[in-house]
């Protein structure tokens, strides 16, 4: 049996010089001491293969209709035999492809490995994690739901926001006066064809820069990068300690790109695919449209930012984001690789992270949008009898108070928190308040009747520190 | 083995005058891609950004009898959109929050806030319309109450004809900076 496929193999290898071809690029010597960290870029080049077959068996049944792409989703996740574990599978998917990037990424920064003769390398690289950003905003609108439809609105006014070209560049991202099938139809093209194409010919420049110069040696403090010598003394290098690919470490990258194929299908398997929000109509107009996980960090510099200085952020910022991240081999591409000799590579990666971080953890508060799901205070909160105080507190929830001020835990945070409100102001403070509003605050004044003004603050005077058990006023 | 080296002749030392013929054929190698591409790509950027260029007949559109809006209420509408096309299902349309403010006078706001796009809601008991998005806030008549939008909200034309409310369809609004 073994013979016959020897067999056949040598038949086949004879005629097109496969094996000719292949086994050089599989057995090209690699550092010896290259291991662990060294397995990222591999997993994203795993997670993005599963992507292209789960995304092609989803459009089997997908239908890119403005009328239908909604439905046919439907259909692929709640009828269709196990069309929502494929769902589930491109999503956690992209989302392992999109961390498996980044901390490639990371790694090969914090390695000094984008310096001579890898400056391409990275640059490829950065292109590449720029397009798979694309990528998965794209996949996103892909959902053609209420918040694919409003996030695309979103980005044409982000778009809208360039000087001279902006309102074009924004009526492209529309699709022509209003968003239509054809929106939908462009961005399925963009996302199953021309960015995965773009993607796979990138990956074949920077895979044939991996060959061509070789993969980095784990740094070591006091070994510096010389561009003059570099390339000898790797070649030096790899002919003394150096292990082919193929077997000694390409095992690891197996192990590792299993082990990430494991953990999409468990997060595939238990958290199922990625909700969808309401369908496109137009009428219904509960929307909140906001990005996946990995840009959710982006959606707080645009609600944090000062509005006299946002445009210039939306507009350059990204910009300036992408020239930071390209000019990093043109900074510095020789001299130290290890960290412990880079202070500034140390402290652009801790900024970096403490930054996003932050970002991430105001996007998940939230804090800047009214709550829509509030219900009226429970009796237990409001503790009265007096029924001008219950009409103040059926008046916090009418009018809208209580989408932007909590009350012990109930209510939104967008606002002062309103819960002791009655200990810090006194009565005319707070009617001047409601009256005339504030930067983040409607002014009340047209809105309130009188009758009312005063019922909505005798609820807010009784809303006090609880009495101390020495003090004697009440 | 793969045929890797070149033909014998290129091997020679080159003459004078095959070096200009290879530089003759590399020129026009050159120019005739060149004119290719040109003649190809004119009229396939061109589909590609039509719709830039492509501005819609705007349509008036009825919503509802002047009867059933309130006089003082705002509520949800949605009406077809200037061209729409039969599989734009219901993404041919635009919806939006139409306003009785008087018993002849109606207001038709566009849902998206001018700060980033994002769909307002009215609040009715609030008389508000108040974003999701970033927190921005406008009155009743669609002017900024609080937060970031920079104008009030856009609004459709409207009219009544023969008794029936009509709304007439435009761009959606992309604020410049």
């Amino acid at each position: 049996m073994k013979d016959t496929f020897k067999k056949i193999w040598q038949w086949v290898d004879e005629r097109t010089g496969l094996g000719e071809m292949l086994g050089p690029q599989l057995t090209h010597l690699v550092p010896h001491d290259a291991r662990w960290w060294y397995v990222f870029g591999s997993a994203t080049l795993m997670a993005f293969s599963l992507q292209i077959v789960t995304g092609i068996l989803l459009a089997f049944t997908y239908v890119p209709s403005g009328g239908q792409a909604y439905d046919s989703l439907m259909y692929i996740t709640h009828v269709q035999p196990w069309g929502w574990y494929l769902r589930a599978l491109h999503f956690y998917g992209a989302s392992a492809m999109i961390l498996m990037m980044i901390i490639h990424m990371v790694q090969v920064f914090a390695f000094g490995s984008y310096k001579y003769p890898r400056e391409m390398n990275w640059l490829s690289g950065v292109l590449l994690f720029a397009f798979t950003i694309t990528l998965g905003f794209t996949g996103q609108l892909m959902r053609w739901d209420q918040n694919a439809v409003w996030s695309i609105m979103v980005a044409a006014e982000q778009a809208g926001r360039v000087p001279i070209i902006g309102p074009w560049l924004g009526r492209f991202i529309v699709g022509g006066d209003v968003e239509s099938a054809s929106t939908l139809t462009k961005f399925y093209a963009l996302h199953v064809f021309v960015l995965p194409g773009i993607i796979l010919a990138f990956i074949g420049l920077h895979l044939q820069l991996v060959l061509k110069n070789g993969i980095s040696e784990p740094p070591t403090p006091g070994k510096t990068v010389d561009p003059a010598t570099e390339r000898a003394e790797y070649h030096e290098l790899m002919e003394k300690t150096g292990v082919p690919f193929w077997p000694d470490a390409a095992w690891r990258d197996a192990v590792f790109g299993v082990g990430l194929l494991l953990a999409i299908m468990f997060c595939a398997w238990y958290f199922g695919a990625p909700a969808m929000d309401n369908p496109p109509d137009p009428s219904l107009t509960t929307a909140n449209p906001q990005p996946d996980w990995y840009l959710m960090w982006y959606f707080a510099v645009l609600a944090l930012m000062p509005p006299q200085i946002e445009s210039v952020v939306m507009v350059f910022g990204p910009l300036l984001m992408g020239l930071l991240l390209f000019s990093v081999p043109f900074i510095s591409n020789s001299g130290e690789r290890h960290l412990k000799k880079r202070p500034w590579a140390v402290g652009a990666i801790v900024l970096g992270a403490i930054l996003v971080g932050v970002l991430w953890h105001a996007a998940s508060e939230e804090n800047w949008s009214p709550h829509f799901t509030e219900k009226p205070l429970p009796v237990e909160v409001v503790q009265s009898t007096d029924a001008h105080v219950i009409h103040g507190a059926t008046l916090f929830y009418d009018r809208g108070c209580i989408n932007c001020h909590a009350i012990q835990g109930h209510g939104g945070v967008k606002g002062p928190d309103l819960t002791f409100i009655g200990s810090k102001l006194d009565a005319s403070q707070i009617i001047l308040r409601i009256a005339n509003g504030g930067k983040g605050m409607p002014s009340f004044a047209g809105i309130l009747k009188s009758d009312e003004m005063g019922d909505l603050l005798a609820f807010l005077q009784t809303r006090k520190h609880a009495p101390l058990p020495y003090s004697n006023n009440n | 083995m793969t045929a890797k080296t070149n033909p014998p002749e290129s091997r020679k030392p080159a003459s004078p005058e095959l070096l200009s013929r290879r530089a003759f054929l590399e020129r026009v190698t050159f120019i005739l891609g060149g004119i290719g591409t040109l003649a190809m790509s004119v009229p396939l950027v061109g589909y590609v950004l039509a719709p830039v260029f492509k501005n819609d007949v705007p349509k008036w559109r009825p919503v509802g009898k002047v009867g059933d809006f309130k006089v003082g209420e705002t509520v949800a509408i949605s009406f077809d959109n200037a061209a729409p096309l039969p599989w734009d299902g219901q993404t041919g349309k635009t919806g939006a929050w139409l306003r009785r403010n008087s018993e002849t006078e109606f207001i038709a706001f566009a849902l998206t806030c001018t700060h980033l796009g994002c769909p307002v809601r009215w609040m009715a008991s609030a008389e508000l319309f108040m974003c999701p998005c970033h927190g921005g806030v406008y009155y009743k008549d669609g002017s900024v109450a609080a937060g970031p939008p920079p104008k009030p909200l856009p609004r459709f034309e409207t009219r009544i004809n023969n008794g029936v409310v009509e709304v007439k369809t435009q761009p959606v609004a992309i604020q410049r900076s």
